[in-house]
């Protein structure tokens, strides 16, 4: 077997507490392609990986600050360049009843962006991924906590990093083909 | 355990009753839409409302083929049933998106059990609002020309108009509610995909996963989306309503013409929605057995919201009364003489007796948590929240300015099958969700069991 069909090695924990804890030492023994996967979110769990996105506010701000400019130039184009209608000698810009659609827009593109930026940074929807081929994976949306080895990280050798993974006290272990 | 705030609640009512571990909380929730066969309560409530719902189809249907002249309006009340009908289901909404944004964000973990199934009522009754407002168009066929689109025509929406602002909020909060309860769904319809046993389920809810995994590096982002969304969801709720009032307070007629209008329907939205959630929940919980997630204290927490809301829905009320004396305006003045002596006083004096004083119950802490007592408390507020809107739109509109325009409203028997009706749609959208989707987010419900705290080493 060559080693590019195996996708990495997966531990499998029963407490929140063992996972925080194993991911810590999986990362402090230098481990840097890891993952961990839990039923439920645990802030723990990031920091134990090393883990801290700063990208999906960002595409929020983006999102909203897009919304924003839209929605006002939208009216702005279409009451003062391309119908302007004088009421009364009123000015065609008349900006504070432009604010609530201004407002409703933000809102509206900073949502979308968050959940279709959210998803497309995680890598979804992916309709395969190899994790999956591990039967007790099934668990990891109900009450297992799954830890990873990806193999392509430099410090994989499959003897070595079972070795590894049984000091943790797993409750199982499994080899991940892709 | 030192701080005596933390005590106080840990004497409350627990959030979710001890005893649960990870995998009892999935199987409970998860089987009611897995393996327990489908009762026969389900499916006679079900038939019930989708018999309504085909009279919904048949009134809309006739009103399409005669126009809005089979209904009750008419100069001087133009709008009638359909936006009084259009304003109590929106205001219904409210409390779902509070429930799951403000009090996510105010860090209210109990909202966990009730949120996922609050913002399902949401959904569908801003559906069910948004019927209204097209039906009521004339040409429902033409509501597309609501929306800033390049036309033939070579027109635009007038922006300056608060119509066309609540077209761009309902439809707004529509979206974002249907996209915070979707992404709410995913973990959770990725437990569903890997317990349920049937093909076709798997396939279903795979595909509505979209791949879920659990990953630590998803949830994180997960996790900053969801908190996002609540931030955003949160101004959003509180200005759908507010344009709502808008449509009435930014014109001239007396009554609506009111700066208290915007906080007052935000309190009163909430106080419906609270109502409706109630409605909801005790039915739900005793019917599938969950009083175990749906606890007396959420009872009781949901109450004291209602009474809290009621009591700025009561301040309203007396800041009305009290400017249509103070402000010396004779129309004002007018229409508060109208609203107590006039045609439809009885409706003023039942809209009292409903919003104010039988909610006043509440503050009785047993009545808080019995859910008979609750129940029937929750329907009275929803009528009296419908008579409010009804007072608002038709008493200010039949006697305006000049009594040579007056005139009466009476609602035809279209009117109220379309009412009956969209009450029966919502029925059915509830039934069909609380049988193919978990109704009680089992994700978050995790969280909250003491085997996930992560202790500090």
């Amino acid at each position: 077997m060559k080693r590019t069909q195996i996708y990495g090695m997966m531990a499998e924990f029963d407490t929140p507490d063992s996972i925080v804890h194993a991911a810590r030492l999986t990362h402090e023994a230098g481990y840097r392609k890891i993952d961990a996967y839990s039923p439920f979110p645990i802030e723990a769990l990031a920091e134990a990986i090393d883990f801290h996105p700063t990208d999906v506010p960002l595409v929020v701000l983006v999102g909203g600050i897009l919304g924003g400019l839209s929605g006002f130039f939208l009216q702005y184009w279409i009451h003062v360049i391309n119908y302007p209608i004088n009421v009364g000698g009123r000015p065609l810009n008349s900006w504070p009843a432009f604010i609530v659609v201004t407002f409703e827009m933000t809102i509206l593109f900073a949502g979308i962006f968050a959940v279709l930026g959210m998803l497309a940074l995680n890598g979804l929807p992916m309709p395969y991924h190899p994790v999956f081929n591990v039967p007790r994976f099934a668990f990891a949306s109900k009450d297992r906590f799954f830890l990873i080895i990806f193999s392509s990280d430099p410090k994989y050798e499959p003897a070595e990093t079972r070795r590894f993974l049984e000091g943790l006290n797993p409750r199982s272990i499994a080899e991940v083909p892709s | 355990m030192d701080d005596p705030a933390q005590e106080l609640i840990n004497k409350q009512a627990p959030v979710i009753e001890p005893g649960y571990t990870f995998g009892t909380v999935t199987d409970k929730i998860s089987s009611i839409v897995l393996t327990r066969p489908t009762s026969n309560g389900w499916f006679v409530g079900f038939g019930i409302a989708f018999l309504i719902t085909m009279g919904l189809l048949y009134a809309v249907g006739y009103l399409f083929v005669r126009g809005v002249g089979i209904w009750g309006v008419n100069i001087p009340v133009g709008w009638g049933f359909a936006i009084v009908n259009f304003v109590w289901w929106i205001g219904i909404g409210h409390a779902g998106t509070l429930i799951s944004a403000i009090l996510l964000l105010l860090r209210q973990s109990w909202r966990n059990s009730i949120n996922r199934f609050a913002e399902a009522m949401t959904l569908f009754a801003v559906a069910c609002a948004g019927m209204f407002p097209v039906l009521h168009l004339g040409r429902p066929w033409l509501a597309y020309w609501l929306f800033p689109y390049p036309n033939t025509m070579k027109v635009w929406p007038q922006f300056r108009s608060p119509l066309v602002w609540d077209v761009f909020a309902v439809s707004t909060y529509a979206t974002i509610s249907l996209l915070f309860w979707f992404i709410g769904l995913i973990p959770d319809l990725a437990t569903l995909r890997d317990r349920s046993e049937h093909r076709a389920a798997q396939i279903v809810y795979g595909m509505l996963a979209m791949g879920w995994r659990g990953s630590t590096r998803h949830w994180a982002r997960y996790e900053m989306a969801y908190l996002l969304l609540a931030g955003l969801a949160t101004p959003l709720v509180l200005s759908v309503h507010t344009v709502v009032s808008f449509d009435f307070a930014i014109g001239i007629v007396p009554g609506w013409h009111t700066t208290i209008f915007p906080p007052y329907f935000v309190a009163g939205a909430i106080y419906s929605g609270f109502a409706m959630v109630l409605m909801l929940a005790i039915p739900i919980r005793k019917f599938y057995g969950l009083e175990d997630f749906i606890t007396d204290r959420h009872l009781n927490n949901s109450a004291k919201v209602m009474l809290a809301t009621g009591l700025i829905v009561a301040y309203g009320y007396g800041i009305e009364a009290f400017m249509g004396w103070y402000s010396g305006n004779r129309y004002d003045a007018f229409l508060l003489w109208n609203r107590l002596h006039g045609p439809y006083a009885f409706f003023y004096y039942l809209l009292l007796l409903c919003n104010i004083g039988i909610p006043q119950a509440l503050w009785i802490k047993k009545l808080r948590t019995s859910p008979g007592w609750l129940f029937l408390i929750s329907g009275i507020i929803l009528m009296g929240m419908w008579l409010e809107r009804f007072i608002i739109v038709v008493v200010s509109l039949h006697r305006d300015f000049l009594t040579s325009s007056w005139g009466m409203y009476y609602p035809t028997r279209w009117d109220w099958m379309t009412y009956i009706g969209t009450i029966g749609f919502f029925l059915a959208c509830m039934f069909l969700f609380l049988r193919v989707l978990p109704m009680i987010s089992i994700f978050e419900m995790r969280t909250l069991l003491p085997e996930a705290e992560v202790k500090a080493e």
